[in-house]
């Protein structure tokens, strides 16, 4: 179970690489399903252009409802791991914002373990987006998709 | 004299001009008495609350040293 909320960009293929040659190799053979989700910045939202974006979040809050709700998935679901990486910061169109991965032996509960992660990551984890927009700034309300 | 640690994120933190700020605890009993003192208007619908980053609620309890924090609703992922 590993949370990690970060500044730096990320590439989530290349991250997922390390993670399986550093942790996995623990686990090979016992899990047979890995489910996924990546979450990138869009340049257009709710009918209008977005040029970047500032992710604000609330320090120690964050890490804390990371954790327990990954520690939720973990006691629903029979897990081997999971691994969240989550930005802050400024981005830019196209780059990732979340990185959400689940593994266990059979691939219902990655699936549904994923889905968990990242629903429960969006009403919960305290982040906030602030679209720059060509009409300036603009704070994202929620969203139920 | 003991104090509360209050916090506000995105736009309530725009809206109130500061990002944190310490209130006199004495007369503090629950989130709604710490948020008629740091303001004048009407608690806003929507406003998410934590007392000590977990999530509460107006009528939640407060005590000396407790650090809470108003944010609207998250928008992450």
């Amino acid at each position: 179970m590993t949370i990690r909320v970060q500044k730096d960009g990320f590439n989530p293929w290349r991250e997922l690489e390390a993670y399986q040659e550093t942790h996995a190799v623990d686990w090979a053979g016992q899990y047979g399903a890995t489910a996924m989700f990546i979450g990138s910045l869009r340049d257009f939202n709710q009918g209008h252009a977005v040029s970047g974006m500032t992710l604000e979040h609330y320090p120690g809050m964050t890490e804390r409802h990371l954790e327990k709700i990954s520690a939720e998935a973990h006691a629903r679901w029979e897990l081997l791991d999971t691994l969240i990486i989550h930005r802050y910061g400024p981005l830019f169109p196209g780059e990732p914002i979340v990185l959400v991965a689940a593994w266990s032996a059979h691939r219902d509960a990655a699936f549904a373990a994923c889905r968990y992660l990242i629903d429960e990551l969006k009403t919960r984890a305290p982040f906030w987006k602030q679209e720059t927009t060509p009409d300036g700034l603009r704070w994202v309300e929620e969203s139920k998709s | 004299m003991s104090r509360i640690t209050v916090r506000y994120f995105a736009s309530l933190r725009e809206q109130h001009g500061r990002d944190e700020e310490q209130v006199d605890a004495a007369g503090i009993r629950c989130v709604a008495d710490v948020w008629s003192r740091v303001c004048v208007a009407p608690f806003p619908a929507n406003t998410l609350i934590a007392i000590n980053q977990e999530y509460a609620s107006l009528a939640s309890a407060v005590r000396a040293g407790d650090e809470v924090a108003f944010f609207p609703p998250v928008t992450g992922g």
